[in-house]
This record gives C-alpha cells, structure tokens and sequence, in this order.
C-alpha cells in the first residue's frame, strides 16, 4: 500500500501547477464552508442566546390555548394559583432546570397625563425573572437596574414617543378578567432596549403591582419562563416536562399545560432553520466541486497514461493495484486539499476573532461575532471531502483497472 | 522440455466489417533456455505473435502453452499474475515508469508484482544493475538518461523477478547500432548466467547473426526453409 502511495503521489506532483489546481479548489471550498459554518454557527448562537437569555429563557409554559391567541393578551387563560402551585411542584422535582419565572402578563392604556398609548406589560418577581432571563439587566439602558414596586420599566420606542424620563409619574390602566377598568400611578423606574420577537417591546413591573391593576385577589399567572443549566439538554428537559405535566387533566379531561421550547415561541428559529438549509446546500455545492474537479483531473490523468498503464499492466500488475493507485492519486488530492481547506479556515477564522466583527440584527446592535470552529465540523467537512474524491477517482480508476494491455500498449 | 510450444496458432483482428488475418496457422517450439529470433518484414505478425506468447492477447485458435500453462485458459487477474511470476517484458521504447528512479523500476515488479523481502530485494537489483552497468546511474530518472541506457533498465526490470521466458519485441529498433550490440550483448549474457529463454523479435539484419535460432516470419506465416538453427556459436 505505502508503495503505491508512493508512486500516486510522485504521479500527482508530476503535474505541480494541475494538482495545485486542483487542491487549491478544494481547500478554498473547505475553508469557506468551514468559515460559513463557523461565522453561522455563531451568530446562531449569539442569537438564541439573546433571545432566551434577555426575554423568552428557554422553554415556557402556558396554559393550553395561550400561545394561539397570545397577540390579545387574554386573561382568561391564565393559570390558576393551584394550576401554578402544581406546575412549581413539578419544576422542582427537574434537577435540570436553574431557575424559573412565573409572569402576568396584560395589555393596558399608559398615559404620561398628556398622552396615552396601548402598552404590553410583564408582572414578575425580579429575582426569579433576572435568575431566569440574566441578560434582562443589560437591556435597561436607563434608571436603576432593577425592578421595584411601584416602578414600571417602559420600552424606549414608548418612552421615545411620549417624551417620558426616568422619574416621571405616569398611569397604566388595565381591563381586568371580569371587565372593570381599574388604573394605578407608577413611577418611570428604567428605559429598556426592546429585542426581537414576541414580547420584546413589553414593560415590566412587579408581579404583585400587576395583581394590583387587575385586581387579582389570587394570583393568576400568563406564562412560566425556564432556564436549564444545560441549553443542550433543551430537548431532554422538554420531553420531560411535557410527560410529568401531561397527566394534569382540566374537567373536560383534556391537558392544562402546554410546554414549549424557545424554537416554538420565536421567530428566529425560522431564521436559524434558513440558516442550517443555507449549510446544507453549501456542503452540496462543496461536495459537486470536489467530485468534478477530481473527476476531472483523474480522467486526464487515466488518459495521458494509457501506455503506462500498459507497460505496468504487461509486466504483472492486477488490475485490484492498477485501481488502487488511481484512487489513491484521488484520495491524495482530496486528503491534501482537505488539510489545507482546514488550515485556511483555522486562520481565517483566528483572524474573524481578533477583528471582532460586529452584526446588527432587528434593534440590537453591535453585537461581536465570535466564530469558532468545531472539531466535529473539521473532521466531518475533511471526511466528506476525501470520500468525494474517492468516489470521484473511482470511474476513471476503474476504466484504467480495465485496459487491455495489448491495447494500452499501442495507444501512443 | 519445451518453455513454449505453440500448434496451428491463427490470429484475426476485427476491424469493423473487416477481418485481419495477422497470423495464418504458426507452430513451433522453443526449448528452455534458449535464444530465439522471430525475424520478418514490418506488418509479417511478430508483435501480434509475441503478444499471444506473453499472456497480453489471446489467439482466434489453435493451441499455446507456455512454461505448460495453456493460456488462453487464463482469466485477466490470472493472466498478469503468471506474467509476473513466469514471464519478463522489454519494449521497443523501453517504458519505464517515469515518476520511479533508475533503481525503483527494477524494484517495481519484486515491490507491487512479486512480495519480495527487502534484503533479497536490494541483492538482486545490485547484481542486475552491476550486470547492465547501471549502478552509477541508479538514482537517476528515465528523462535523464539515454536511449541504451534506458533499455539496460529494462532488461534488468524484465530480469530481476528470475522469470522463465523474457520477451523482447524489437528491443533494439530505437537504439543505435553499437548500443543495439551490446543490447544484445547482455541479454545474451543473461541467458548464458541464468538459463533465461529470450524470445524476441527485430527486423534488425545487423541483430540476427547474433542469435541461435531464428524464425523467420513473412505475411503471418513462418517460412519453413527460413529457420536457422545454432546462429554464430560461441
Ligand atoms: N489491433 C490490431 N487491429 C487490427 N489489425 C492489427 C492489429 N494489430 C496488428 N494488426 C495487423 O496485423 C498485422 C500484423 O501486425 P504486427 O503483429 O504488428 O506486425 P509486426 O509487429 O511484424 O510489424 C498487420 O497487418 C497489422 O496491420
Ligand atoms: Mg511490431
């Protein structure tokens, strides 16, 4: 084997510039999908990131039917407190999860007493909503970073369009469930920086204020907001959450919970699917450039050796060897372009780190991609890569593997 | 004992509707080690003949064995193996592999064709290379040497797997004469020192006072009253 190695090696550098060619194409194909990869995955991730991390967490509960008319706010479909007691139960009883949140959430009039304007409104409890969704701080860009009571965190385009300052008194009013209009003076406790997707322009207050403006004497909450220890676990945690709060039936005997992951309550996932369908067709692309530059190289290669394949062929070589040396001649350019195609993507990929690279994306901006690269992608880029160029030696190794040697022998 | 004994051998080649009768009912023996010539006019056959001989081709009919193998039995795989361990080739434009030193084409057949231990290895090719006087050029590459020194090449390449029958279809039609001679010279020696059969073809007059038997071909047909037995005796 090494022998033949040997030879298909001196074989390929007998024609430097054709083979430097020929791995060049396929190094630069590797690099950038490997850069794509690395430069999507982590935008990607920076994106999920600040969607679970600043607003959604990662998983929420809501009682069956919100989500479907979660633009109407509807109060109706809350959790009651004992449906809220049973699902805290059983949150505790799952070691993966790190914290939880359990939200109000309503839509009213805000008024600064010279305007009014609709506003979508969070109660929570702060610890558990800065536990839950730690980049929640971050997003108040002015006032304390907290959330009092008797405060009301309003979204800037609010603020920006009702000329409302940190400070300010302000009135929210709200309907509650039963239809009688109640209203409360709040102090303007901080701006926070709306984020996409679904409630990213809502503004916050204390869980027990928002009991106040919709006169719950018990509570009654929107929505539970989870965050695991592990986002990898994501699909685990899910799976069990849905089996331990599947068997709480209402009357109808029908479930009352209704769990879901980040991926079905945002947008972005539409985003970040288009963005592994992109991958997969750049791997395509990827793996036709190499099976037609090596094809294509090989079958030169078959041609403008015909009486040599002859000579070696006469003097006893059997075809399995004839074949072998053919695919190897592939198998070295593809294992050569692969290594390169890494070695580029290591170092453009370095560079992209130390550049920084900011993207902008919806309202948050300036956020610096932080590209890095897998072992996993490498390997499995370099393997897809080599058995392209494998498979594409494999017809012009077979026809040589085939020549008559008499024939081969006149072909001049 | 006959190394190659061949009855009523007929070779057609098919040229679309056209047949080409190369050769028209040949028989002959030759023995082993032995120096046989097939001699004749461009076109009379000898390559077509040297190739059912070495196992390349297989004849429209009659009967070959050679080294007691009928080889028109042979499979492809079959065939180049038992070329590999029976049979040695030269060539009229000497092919050697280009990408391999001097030395790595006599190695190739004891390395890709037979499995030959590294030590016997290194014996042999020493020896062949000492014997065609190539030791000194042992690291060049077939681009860098000449004509006669590339065929010197081939002869050892044909020798170092110790085969039965070596074959030489017009070994010295590309070289000049004095390095045909001594072309000549060595495979001759070779068949003295090893009881190597060569069999080769020319329609080189200069080579055939050289050999001991020499059939002479014309139009596919061996000339009866043409063969030539014992040649200038040594
Ligand atoms: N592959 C082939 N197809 C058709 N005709 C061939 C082929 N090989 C040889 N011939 C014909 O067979 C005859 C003998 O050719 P060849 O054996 O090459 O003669 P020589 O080697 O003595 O010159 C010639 O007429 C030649 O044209
Ligand atoms: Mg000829």
């Amino acid at each position: 084997m090494f022998k033949l190695f040997k030879i298909a090696i001196r074989n390929l550098l007998r024609y430097k510039r054709r083979t430097l060619l020929t791995s060049s194409l396929i190094a630069v194909g590797v690099m950038f999908v490997l850069v794509f990869i690395a430069a999507s995955g982590s935008f990607k991730y920076i994106m999920i990131g600040q969607i679970t991390d600043s607003m959604l967490g990662h998983l929420q509960v809501h009682k069956r039917g919100y989500v479907a008319s979660i633009d109407s706010l509807p109060l109706t479909l809350n959790l009651s407190a004992k449906a809220k007691e049973k699902l805290e139960q059983t949150i505790k009883e799952i070691p993966e999860i790190e914290a939880f949140s359990p939200r109000i959430k309503f839509g009213g009039m805000f008024s600064n007493f010279i305007e009014t304007t609709n506003i979508r409104i969070n109660g929570v409890y702060p610890d558990k909503e800065i536990a839950t969704i730690p980049l929640f701080p971050s997003r108040i860009k002015q006032g304390e970073k907290a959330i009092k009571k008797g405060d009301i965190l309003i979204p800037e385009l609010l603020a920006n369009g009702l000329k409302v300052k940190v400070g300010d008194t302000v009135v929210v009013i709200a309907t509650n469930k039963d239809g009688s209009v109640n209203g409360k003076q709040f102090v303007v406790g901080g701006i926070i920086e709306s984020v996409t997707g679904p409630g990213g322009r809502d503004g916050y207050m204390h869980i027990e204020d928002a009991m106040e403006v919709l006169r719950m004497k018990e509570i009654e909450i929107s929505e539970v907001a989870v965050r695991l220890k592990d986002f990898g676990k994501l699909n685990a945690v899910n799976d069990k959450m849905h089996k331990l709060l599947s068997e709480e039936l209402n009357k109808q005997g029908k479930p009352i919970f209704d769990v879901r992951t980040w991926e079905r309550l945002s947008p972005f996932y539409n985003v970040a699917r288009m963005i592994n369908i992109m991958t997969f067709f750049i791997k395509i692309m990827l793996i036709s450039i190499v099976l037609i530059s090596i094809m294509n190289i090989m079958i030169m290669a078959v041609f403008e050796r015909i009486r040599e394949i002859g000579t070696i062929a006469a003097i006893g070589t059997i075809p399995e060897k004839i074949l072998s040396l053919f695919l190897i001649e592939g198998f070295s350019l593809g294992i050569s372009g692969a290594v390169a195609g890494n070695i580029l993507a290591i170092i453009i990929v370095f560079v992209m780190s130390a550049v920084k690279i900011t993207f902008n994306f919806g309202r948050q901006t300036g956020m610096a991609l932080s590209p890095s690269l897998k072992v996993n992608d490498m390997l499995f880029i370099s393997a897809i890569v080599i058995i392209a160029s494998v498979i594409a030696a494999l017809q012009p190794a077979l026809k040589a593997s085939r020549m008559e040697p008499v024939e081969a022998l006149r072909h001049v | 004992m006959n190394l190659v004994s061949a009855e009523n051998l007929r070779k057609i080649y098919k040229v679309g509707e056209i047949e080409i009768e190369a050769l028209k009912s040949v028989s002959f023996n030759v023995k082993s080690a032995s120096f046989v010539s097939f001699v004749g006019p461009s076109g009379s056959g000898k390559t077509t003949l040297l190739n059912l001989i070495g196992c390349l081709d297989k004849p429209t009919s009659g009967s070959l064995k050679v080294a007691g193998v009928d080889t028109s039995a042979l499979t492809r795989k079959k065939a180049a193996v038992f070329r590999g361990i029976n049979l040695g080739f030269i060539f009229q434009d000497f092919n050697l592999i280009p990408v391999l030193s001097v030395y790595e084409n006599v190695e190739y057949p004891l390395l890709i064709v037979q499995n030959v231990s590294a030590e016997e290895r290194k014996k042999r090719i020493a020896s062949l290379l000492e014997t065609v006087g190539m030791t000194d050029q042992r690291d060049k590459y077939p681009d860098q040497i000449s004509g006669g020194q590339k065929q010197r090449v081939a002869i050892a390449r044909a020798l170092v797997t110790n085969p039965r029958l070596v074959l030489a279809d017009e070994p010295t039609a590309n070289l000049d004469s004095k390095t045909a001679f001594m072309v000549i010279d060595i495979m001759r020696k070779m068949k003295e020192e090893f009881g190597v059969t060569f069999i080769f073809s020319t329609h080189d007059q200069r080579v055939v006072r050289e050999v001991e038997t020499v059939y002479t071909l014309q139009d596919g047909m061996l000339v009866e009253d043409a063969v030539r037995e014992g040649g200038i005796n040594v």
